[in-house]
Parts: C-alpha cells; sequence; structure tokens
C-alpha cells in the first residue's frame, strides 16, 4: 500500500497523519444502522461502512454502479484510493436533462477499526443540472476514504453540498477532482461538523471559458477536532470565476486550516479569483492555519485573497441581550451570521434548510 | 419605578459617576442634560448591564428590583430598554429576524407565547407604518448600511416592538431631521401610560418641545447637579451650565 503522505511534503504541513498511521484497519464488514439516516423525500443513495445498500437506497435510473478506472494520480491518497477501492457509484446526466436533487449518504458504524475507499464518478453532459446532497455520518473508529471524480460538459451545472458529520474517532480524507467546460458551474459547499481528523482537498480545473465555481465551506470544530480544507484551482481558459469563501469557528482545542492554490495559465485572461478566509477562535488555545497561494502566468487577471481572525465582538453581543436575547443564543445569532456567506451557493431550499439545521444541531450539542 | 441611590461606577481606575441621585415614578418623563463626558452614556450602560463598569457604591432598581445583580437580557425582561447613543451594526443578522428574536426571549422570559413569523410582520409592518419608516427597513440586516438618523430610527421602532416598561433613551435625537424628530417623539409619546416611563438623555431644548419632560435633570461630573420643571431646559438653552458643576 502507498505510504500515507507526512509532514514533509508540503501540501501536508499542517496535517499529521501519525494518529491515523498508528491504526490497523480490519475489512469493513456490513453493520446495522443504529442511527436515523436523514430522509429529505429525494431519491436517497445509502452506503454503509462503504458498501452500496440497495434495501436502504431509491437511486433513480441514472446512477450505475462502481466502475474500477486506471488511476495515475501523484496523490497519495487518492492512489491508496485506487488501491483499495471497492465500491461506488456512476452518475451519468444526458445532455439538456434537470436531473434534480439527489441523497448520497455514507453511514459508518464500526464495532472494531474499519477503513473504506469510496470511488465516485460523476458526468453531467452538456447543459444537465444536478444537485448532489452528501452526507457522511457514523460511529466509531473508522477511516473514510472517498475520491469523487467530476466531469461537466458545456453548461453543465452542479450543486454539490456536503455535510461532514463523521464519528468524534473518525478520519475522514475525500479528494474531489472536477473538470469544468465552457460556461459549466460547480457549486460546493461543504460543512465540516464531525471528524477527529478530516480534510477535504478539491483540484477543480476551469477548462474553457466563463465556466465556474465556488469552493465554499464551513468548519465549525470543538475539543481537539482538526479539519483541513485544501484546493487547486486551475483556471485553464480565459473568463473564468473561482470563488472560495471558507470560514472556522474554533472552540477549545480545536484547529483548522486552509490551503488554497489558485494557479492561472498564460491563455486565462480575466481570470476572476477570489479568496476570503475567515476564523473565529472562541478559545485562546484554538489554531488556524491559512496558506494562500497565487501562480499568475496571465497578465489580465483580478485575484484576490483577504483573511481575517477575530472573536466575538463583546459590544454586539451586548446589543443583543440588552434587547432580551439570552447570551448563549446571542452568540449562536452571530455565529450564523459570520457563516451566512459561505452558504452562499446553496441556492436547493431544501439543501439550504438541511445545512442550517446541522448548524443548529452542532450548536446545541455543545 | 425606577430608583437610583447614590450611584458610584468607574470604568478602570477612573470614577464616572459620584454619587448620583434619580428616582422617575411610574408614569412620568424625566429629561437628562449635562455636558459632554459628565456620564450620561456612562449611566445608561450601567443600568442596562453593559461589562466594562465597576459599580462601586449605591443601588439601582426597577419595581423593586435590583437591576445591578440581574444579567441584560434579564433587565430587558424585566422592561428596560436602552435606545443606544451609537446603534449597532449586525452584519449577517437580518433586521426582522433580530427583533422578532428579542420579541420572543422577552415574551418566553415573562411566561407569555411565542409570536410567529406572521403574527410578527403583523406587527412590525403596523409599527412601522406608524412610524413613517420605510418598509426595507426589516428586510436589511441590522443597522448595516444604515444612515446615522436611520439607525436612531430603528432603536425607536425596537422600542415601539418591544414595548418597554422603562426607556432610556440616549441622544436619540442628535443626527435626527426635523421630521424624523417628531416621528421619534411621537413614538415616544405613543408609549406614555401610568406604568410606562423614559429617561430622555438629550442635548437639545428642541426634543424637549415634543417630548414635554415632568422633570429636567443636569448630570454633571457624575452627579445631578440641577432638577428642575421642563423651563430648567430653556434656561440651559440659553447660559449652558457654566457655574452649575460647582453646585
Ligand atoms: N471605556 C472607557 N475607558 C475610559 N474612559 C471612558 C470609557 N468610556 C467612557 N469613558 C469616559 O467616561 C466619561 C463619561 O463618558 P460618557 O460617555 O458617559 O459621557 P456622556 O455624558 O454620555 O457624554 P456625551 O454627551 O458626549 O455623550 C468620559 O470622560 C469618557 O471619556
Ligand atoms: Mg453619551
Amino acid at each position: 500500500m502507498t505510504a500515507l503522505p507526512t509532514r514533509k511534503l508540503e501540501a501536508w504541513r499542517y496535517t499529521e497523519l501519525k494518529s491515523l498511521a498508528a491504526i490497523s484497519f480490519a475489512e469493513p464488514k456490513p453493520a446495522k444502522i443504529s442511527a436515523p439516516l436523514p430522509d429529505l423525500g429525494l431519491p436517497r443513495i445509502v452506503f454503509v461502512n462503504g458498501s452500496f445498500n440497495a434495501a436502504l437506497s431509491n437511486a433513480p435510473d441514472f446512477v450505475g454502479p462502481f466502475a474500477k478506472v486506471l488511476d495515475d494520480s501523484a496523490l497519495p491518497l487518492v492512489q491508496i484510493n485506487a488501491a483499495n477501492a471497492q465500491d461506488g457509484i456512476t452518475i451519468d446526466i444526458p445532455a439538456g436533462i434537470d436531473a434534480g436533487a439527489i441523497m448520497l449518504i455514507s453511514y459508518a458504524n464500526a464495532a472494531e477499526p474499519i477503513a473504506f475507499h469510496p470511488r465516485h464518478r460523476i458526468v453531467l453532459g452538456t447543459n444537465a443540472t444536478l444537485t448532489i446532497i452528501e452526507v457522511a455520518l457514523g460511529q466509531g473508529v473508522y477511516w473514510h476514504n472517498p475520491v469523487t471524480d467530476i466531469t461537466l460538459q458545456e453548461g453543465a451545472t452542479l450543486g454539490h453540498y456536503r455535510l461532514q458529520d463523521e464519528s468524534a474517532e473518525a478520519f475522514h480524507l475525500a479528494t474531489i477532482r472536477a473538470d469544468i467546460a465552457e460556461k459549466a458551474a460547480y457549486e460546493s459547499f461543504s460543512l465540516v461538523v464531525g471528524g477527529k481528523l478530516s480534510r477535504a482537498e478539491f483540484h477543480t480545473n476551469l477548462n474553457g471559458p466563463n465556466a465556474s465555481t465556488h469552493l465554499n465551506a464551513a468548519q465549525l470544530l470543538r475539543g481537539r477536532q482538526h479539519a483541513d480544507f485544501t484546493s487547486v484551482v486551475g483556471h485553464k481558459a480565459p473568463n473564468c470565476a473561482s470563488r472560495q469563501t471558507v470560514k472556522s469557528v474554533l472552540f477549545d482545542h480545536a484547529r483548522g486550516v486552509f490551503q488554497g492554490r489558485i494557479e492561472v495559465a498564460q491563455i486565462a485572461q480575466k481570470t476572476d479569483g477570489y479568496q476570503m478566509n475567515q476564523a473565529l477562535l472562541l478559545s485562546p488555545h484554538a489554531e488556524i492555519d491559512i496558506k494562500p497561494e497565487l501562480e499568475i502566468f496571465a497578465d489580465d487577471v483580478k485575484c484576490s485573497h483577504g483573511a481575517t481572525i477575530g472573536a466575538l465582538d463583546p459590544e454586539q453581543i451586548f446589543y443583543l441581550r440588552s434587547r432580551g436575547i439570552p447570551e448563549d443564543q446571542a452568540r449562536a445569532m452571530l455565529i450564523r451570521a459570520f457563516l451566512t456567506e459561505a452558504l452562499e451557493p446553496v441556492t436547493h431550499e431544501a439543501a439550504r434548510t438541511f445545512l442550517e439545521d446541522a448548524i443548529e444541531t452542532w450548536w446545541a450539542r455543545k | 419605578m425606577l430608583d437610583i441611590n447614590n450611584l458610584t461606577a468607574k470604568i478602570g481606575d477612573k470614577e464616572i459617576l459620584r454619587g448620583v441621585n434619580l428616582t422617575v415614578p411610574d408614569g412620568e418623563i424625566h429629561a437628562i442634560m449635562g455636558p459632554n463626558g459628565a456620564g450620561k452614556s456612562t449611566l445608561s450602560y450601567v443600568l442596562s448591564g453593559r461589562e466594562g463598569y465597576e459599580v462601586t457604591g449605591g443601588s439601582a432598581t426597577y419595581n423593586g428590583q435590583d437591576l445591578l445583580a440581574m444579567e441584560p437580557e434579564q433587565r430587558a425582561a424585566a422592561g428596560v430598554f436602552l435606545a443606544f447613543q451609537y446603534p449597532v451594526e449586525l452584519p449577517g443578522v437580518g433586521n426582522a429576524n433580530f427583533i422578532r428574536t428579542a420579541l420572543n426571549s422577552i415574551r418566553r422570559a415573562r411566561g407569555e407565547a411565542e409570536l410567529d413569523a406572521v403574527a410578527f410582520l403583523k406587527l412590525a409592518r403596523a409599527a412601522i407604518k406608524n412610524l413613517s419608516m420605510p418598509d426595507d427597513m426589516l428586510k436589511r440586516n441590522v443597522n448595516v448600511g444604515f444612515s446615522g438618523g436611520e439607525k436612531k430610527r430603528n432603536e425607536v421602532l425596537q422600542m415601539a416592538l418591544l414595548n418597554p416598561g422603562l426607556a432610556i433613551l440616549d441622544e436619540t435625537d442628535s443626527g435626527l431631521d426635523i421630521d424624523a424628530l417628531k416621528i421619534v417623539a411621537d413614538g415616544v409619546n405613543a408609549l406614555r401610560s401610568p406604568t410606562f416611563s423614559a429617561l430622555v438623555i438629550t442635548h437639545y431644548q428642541r426634543l424637549l418641545d415634543h417630548i414635554v419632560p415632568d422633570y429636567v435633570h443636569v448630570l454633571a461630573a457624575g452627579r445631578i447637579v440641577r432638577s428642575g420643571g421642563p423651563e430648567l431646559a430653556l434656561e440651559l438653552e440659553a447660559h449652558g451650565y457654566a457655574g452649575l458643576e460647582a453646585a
């Protein structure tokens, strides 16, 4: 098996996988569902311990089985996934079809430490649209290492809304690669509330003129949780836009990471690249690491990066309390307000309500 | 009834309130005037429970409840409302959601039923109309991008909807145009009742033409140095505060 990346690799400088390497994982076995799975009345594809579960799923026709592919990726986690992948889905939406919304759920119930490496492939034909609400949750010690490959043909739009709510002892290391053609849009938002150690790594290429992407996220962490958001956005054609608003709310000893790299090719004139990273550090022990990188070979581009790190404003808290709002609720309101901008790409109403409820649930858990 | 007795308070090592005595019976409106830096805002913040002040002596009760022992939200539930001299902006928080959350928090604390969004909007629209304010004020983020005068009007809108027993208005008139001044005054006058009282902090006699106070007090260097009827405001307007601090 390919070795896990270490902090000697620049891309892994802020995320240490020693605690993962120290565990020996068994083959996943079938397991019972001992928590209610989210149900939004949408078609649902359910994986249990990494395997597709037909009984719990009602997949539409456009969802097909896993297909093993050759993968010469240099990314260590993708190599590990390629060597170990046993299941996943293939989605193929023909040109011009609006396929609505589906849920893709990964549920883990690990009696002993297990590892699973699903491989998903999603292709949207010309002008097709789809919304995927992806949820990862579970119990026990496990390592979830999914790789999702996305191809958007001309004018296609994919809304990809992810909730990472894994068990408090889980490792979640997801890689998402998206190839986006002319006028196509990859709209993503990731809400990270679970896991002991997690990373979402995006490799997104804007390959045709006027392609666009949102890679937004909110990382809400407590205790000793560690969450890493890493992105590489390749602007490979003129007039493309990439926007990344990543917000972290960190309590206790939690640690958040943002690494965002924008590569603008020489041909990619009129590139509009935007990165905004904001963190609320709600404890003196919380930590955020932010590493923006711009690599620009075109001369007519607009790329910006902004970062703010702060605490909740006591003036704002007092204003709310002076109106009768209890302190805890005042804080919750201000945190919700802080997150609003990150949720912007979530235009699907049921998805938005679902994610907002997940934020409320997270707040109430403490 | 608001009853303040020999109240002293510090910020850091600096003594700001140096023995304030003031009683505002139910049904009355009292004005507080006084030079810049006298401690007027400090008094209103201490009464509403802002952090950063050390009360070193004296007492402040409202309807017999010890205000100084209560959390800010408990004071609000007891009926105390402060219209801020400098209202705070809350980016990302919608004004309607903010005021409804406030109203429902107060109702919950009092054991009253909460209002749903529809019932609240009905109330809020009526209040907005009464105060001749633009409708979009409810949709916008709290005070964000509001002009100085709009922020003050938004304080009055909150006051109208939260319906306090004791309103403290800290220079709510400054920054208002002539029409808005009348609207704000009407908003306060509309609340007048035998169970409502108000402390109106102002630098200008002008406001007191519209909100006629029962008493006018002068706060200077942390003490009430003079009290009188509405005519005291006229006298101050003519002669300023010279000589009062020594009194
Ligand atoms: N945080 C603070 N630290 C130090 N001094 C302060 C602080 N806040 C207020 N003060 C001081 O306390 C005194 C009283 O201030 P306050 O704001 O109560 O005055 P005011 O009577 O409301 O004045 P104005 O009419 O200008 O609004 C002033 O000298 C002010 O500089
Ligand atoms: Mg003042």
